[in-house]
């Protein structure tokens, strides 16, 4: 298939960006979005163009690298699959596609579509873990756990960190990617003895680190490529204020 | 010879790993805070190290080429991670997954360091349920095990289908901890160009910094490789495209031995490869074939009808299927080890019975099993794979059979090192997939998470520490010392020389061609011919590359051909070696295959007699022939048997 590209590309963070229109030819519609995107790349390379520079590793949908806003939405247009997972079948012959990086405040365009997600980092240094130490723990069937709870966190640690939630959110809320790792965590037994300060410290990080408020649109939850459930903010939400309220060190 | 000293513990086999703990060095408290580690790659191995060292009072400084040490490519391992627990009361023991893994790596591994990984195996588990990793349970609140190949109990240990990423985001977790109270700096986007040795000893790295190009000289007292593998050599592999050899290669070249380069896990399930376009394969796990049934079609007519596109999978009644795996090895059945599985497979396609368009393809089928369970249970315990596959092909598994090849995936070889996962540059150790020890010449499936996780939080803390312990009155190190000035001179003038170049070609065209070789000649079946001419191959092909290739831009941006340039650079060389270590190794061993060396039956034929050791590779100068060094393996706890699955 034939297709028309246009592309934001931006050389570096301070500069400014523009769209520029690339055509590609006979694409296979069984290449990935990124192998589309690698075709290209050659061809600029081959003519002494500067190729279009994007985050992406693992190619099977789990490192949560790539982060393209393709057609005005995270990771395409296809529900529950991150950008890489995305094969060409999905388009039409001679369609146009719109690729952006993502656009939040809190994750500032580095090379074209590259953005920097460092603030994930700090928002998970801020509490997201068990204080414990490698070593002298106990054995791992002394606390039982229900399914139920298990499966729950399960659901929550699925995430993959890409940032597609907060570049689907109006307000470039981070709430539910630090859901999905309060929420983790606190149906855990391991988590809950954390479970107050850890909140208060990653909500606290994300409101210092300019990610913005949650209005329940749930555009979250419908371009997450893994899915995770707005219930997660909702238990967040609920750890947050009994936090606050038994807090003892406000 | 001398160098090659394992430094293996006295004592008998199980005691080996508490008498070293108890007669080793330590550092105490106030003497940590003056030592100064590195650690490079942010996987299970180097987060996990990182996090550990960070904890016990050192100052550690760690590495990565992501964005984030969450990306590291341990996240993409699916099925799981292997434990001595015996939960499910099969029979398990510290001593049978010993067992297990020394037979399954074929008997070229280290009894005592397989030993202690099979005693720290437990820990892992402890340790990672104490982090808040939701491991599968049952509806007791118990822990839930499954089946891995090449073994006959339950030992496995599983988050979903996504166990490497819920290891690594514990590690990660862990690490943050350290980072956020200071002991642990992170510094991420960074590429290591060269290792700093002085008198000797490593003492720091050069690094690249990925966004604006700045060369950054770090010193240190000690120095940890934790890299990952080198399967990219390869081309196409189920490794992450930034997955690369290149920490491995420099330190290799700057004194410390390679051992066993040629051994490569070729793993049997993957899906298989549809276009030149392709970036990389996409691997379906092993776990898999706890219910899936592996065949082609018994009848050569019914294969080539397949291929044409005139018969469905579904249209082959039971009596003209051919289940070769149940058929050759009754006893292990669908679950015999990944290098059985996948030579039985190119054994069925080579003889015309493959499937798919190419021809190059089996059938991993489930339709007994969603009779026998449920299609609710087989979702339940596969779903995201099925729908990976799915995205991928375009086919739906529940309804029609998976098509599977086998793909490069792991690579055993690596950086020699000893008992104390010390190599033979004092001071530089070698963690994870990085280094060489441990799986022998096959590794048995979810025992990478466990070697990365053993060597990491359980087993560097301490041996590091014994070398540590005489450092403590070594000041830190100057980075304007020459030695610094030297290395990241050899790194500039690297770079310059690629900048330079200004050819025709494309580092990808280049890297494609080097795959082929390597797929052909030193891939699943290798024979001396073959081998020999992949050696002058490569050759020719690393001289074009150094004359024809094009990278674009410059230095000091963002450039990411640039970084693949240097990385290709290194495969060029490290292919060559694994050839020259495929070419020498006269015998078939796990992974590795020499058609010159197979029973009848076409099973692999070891030469116990003469190749009971690990090959250890030193560099000896650009455009020289490396020189062999022999670490031979003793075995006194384990009678050396002819591998058996039937």
């Amino acid at each position: 298939m034939d297709l028309t590209l246009k592309i934001w590309r931006q050389a570096t963070a301070s500069e400014k960006g523009k769209f520029v229109e690339y055509q590609v030819h006979n694409i296979s519609a069984d290449a990935s979005f990124l192998e589309m995107l690698d075709v290209l790349n050659e061809e600029l390379v081959r003519k002494g163009e500067d190729p279009v520079a994007f985050d992406h590793d693992c190619r099977e949908g789990i490192c949560g690298a790539c982060s393209l806003y393709i057609n005005g939405r995270p990771h395409g247009p296809d529900k529950g699959i991150t950008t890489c997972q995305m094969h060409m079948r999905r388009f039409k012959d001679g369609e146009t596609i719109v690729i952006e990086p993502w656009r939040a405040k809190p994750f500032p365009v580095i090379k074209d579509l590259m953005v920097d997600r460092t603030a994930f980092d700090e928002i998970i240094q801020a509490g997201g873990y068990v204080s414990i130490n490698t070593g002298g723990v106990p054995d791992a069937n002394a606390i039982p756990i229900p399914k139920r709870d298990a499966d729950t966190a399960m659901d929550a640690a699925a995430c993959i960190g890409c940032g597609a939630c907060v570049a689907a959110c109006k307000n470039a809320s981070a709430m539910l990617f630090v859901a999905a790792k309060v929420s983790q965590l606190a149906v855990l037994p391991q988590g809950k003895i954390e479970a107050r300060e850890r909140v208060q410290n990653m909500v606290a990080k994300m409101d210092e680190l300019g990610f913005g408020n949650c209005t329940n649109t749930y555009a979250c939850e419908a371009e997450c490529p893994k899915e995770i459930s707005v219930s997660h903010i909702a238990r967040m939400n609920r750890e947050y204020l009994s936090a606050k309220l038994l807090s003892q060190k406000k | 010879m001398a160098k090659l000293d394992a430094k293996i513990p006295q004592g008998p086999l199980a005691e080996k790993w508490t008498n070293y703990k108890a007669h080793q060095n330590l550092v105490n408290p106030s003497n940590k805070r003056r030592l100064d580690i590195i650690v490079v790659g942010t996987g299970l191995a180097g987060a996990s190290a990182a996090a550990s060292f960070g904890e016990m009072g050192f100052n550690v400084k760690v590495f990565g080429i992501h964005d984030s040490p969450r990306r590291a490519h341990s996240i993409a391992a699916q099925g799981g991670i292997n434990a001595a627990k015996n939960y499910p009361n099969d029979g398990d023991s510290i001593y049978r997954l010993f067992y297990d893994t020394i037979k399954g790596g074929d008997y070229r591994a280290r009894e005592a360091n397989v030993y202690r990984l099979a005693e720290v195996s437990n820990n892992i588990i402890d340790q990672c349920v104490a982090q808040g990793v939701p491991f599968a349970r049952e509806y007791g609140g118990l822990l839930d095990n499954r089946s891995f190949g090449g073994a006959q109990v339950s030992r496995t240990f599983y988050a979903r289908g996504q166990t490497g990423q819920q290891l690594l985001l514990g590690a990660y977790s862990a690490l943050s901890k350290e980072i956020k109270k200071g002991s642990v700096k992170m510094f991420m986007r960074r590429e290591m160009l060269e290792l700093v040795v002085i008198e000797g000893r490593a003492r720091g790295i050069i690094v690249r910094n990925l966004i604006t190009g700045e060369i950054e000289r770090h010193s240190a007292h000690a120095v940890v490789i934790a890299t990952g593998g080198y399967s990219n050599v390869f081309f196409l592999s189920t490794n992450a495209m930034a997955s690369n050899g290149s920490a491995a290669w420099k330190v290799y070249k700057k004194g410390a031995f390679f051992g066993n380069p040629s051994f490569t896990q070729i793993h049997p399930t993957c899906i298989p490869v549809h276009g030149d376009y392709q970036s990389k394969l996409t691997l379906m796990s092993e776990s898999l074939r706890n219910d899936g049934r592996i065949w082609v079609p018994k009848h050569k007519d019914d294969a080539e009808k397949i291929q044409k596109g005139q018969l469905k999978p579904t249209e082959i009644p039971e009596d003209r299927r051919d289940y070769y795996l149940e058929r050759r090895y009754p006893a292990f059945g669908n679950l015999v080890p990944r290098d059985v599985a996948s030579r039985a497979a190119k054994e069925r396609c080579d003889a015309g019975y493959g499937v798919g368009s190419t021809g190059l393809a089996v059938y991993l089928d489930f339709e007994d099993a969603i009779k026998r369970l449920g299609k609710h249970v087989i979702e339940a315990r596969y779903g995201n794979l099925f729908q990976m596959y799915e995205k991928i092909v375009d086919e739906n598994p529940y309804e029609t059979p998976m098509m599977i090849y086998p793909a490069v995936h792991y690579t055993m070889g690596g950086i020699w090192v000893d008992y104390e996962l010390q190599t033979t540059i004092p001071g530089l150790f070698a963690a994870g997939e990085a280094n060489f020890s441990d799986h022998g010449a096959n590794r048995l499936g979810a025992s990478a998470l466990m070697q990365g996780l053993s060597d990491g939080y359980f087993v560097l803390p301490y041996t590091i520490q014994n070398y540590l312990a005489d450092q403590i009155r070594v000041p830190r190190f100057d980075t304007n010392l020459p030695e610094f000035e030297q290395a990241e001179k050899e790194a500039k003038e690297r770079i310059e020389k690629l900048l330079s170049i200004n050819g025709t070609d494309t580092v990808d065209t280049f890297h494609r061609r080097l795959g082929l070789i390597m797929w052909d000649h030193v891939g699943m079946g290798r024979n001396k011919e073959g081998l020999e001419e992949a050696i002058q191959m490569i050759q020719e092909l690393r001289a074009e590359f150094w004359k024809n290739v094009r990278v674009p831009g410059k230095n000091e941006m963002v450039n990411p051909e640039l970084e693949k340039a240097l990385r290709l650079a290194d495969y060029m060389e490290l292919g060559e070696l694994m050839a020259r270590d495929a070419l020498l190794r006269e015998e078939s061993c796990g992974g590795h295959f020499r058609e010159e060396h197979q029973t009848e039956e076409g099973e692999a034929l070891r030469d116990d007699e003469n190749f009971t050791y690990v090959s250890a590779w030193e560099f000896t100068g650009d455009d020289k022939e490396p020189k062999l060094n022999k670490e031979p393996l003793v075995f006194e706890f384990i009678e050396v048997k002819q591998r058996n699955y039937k």
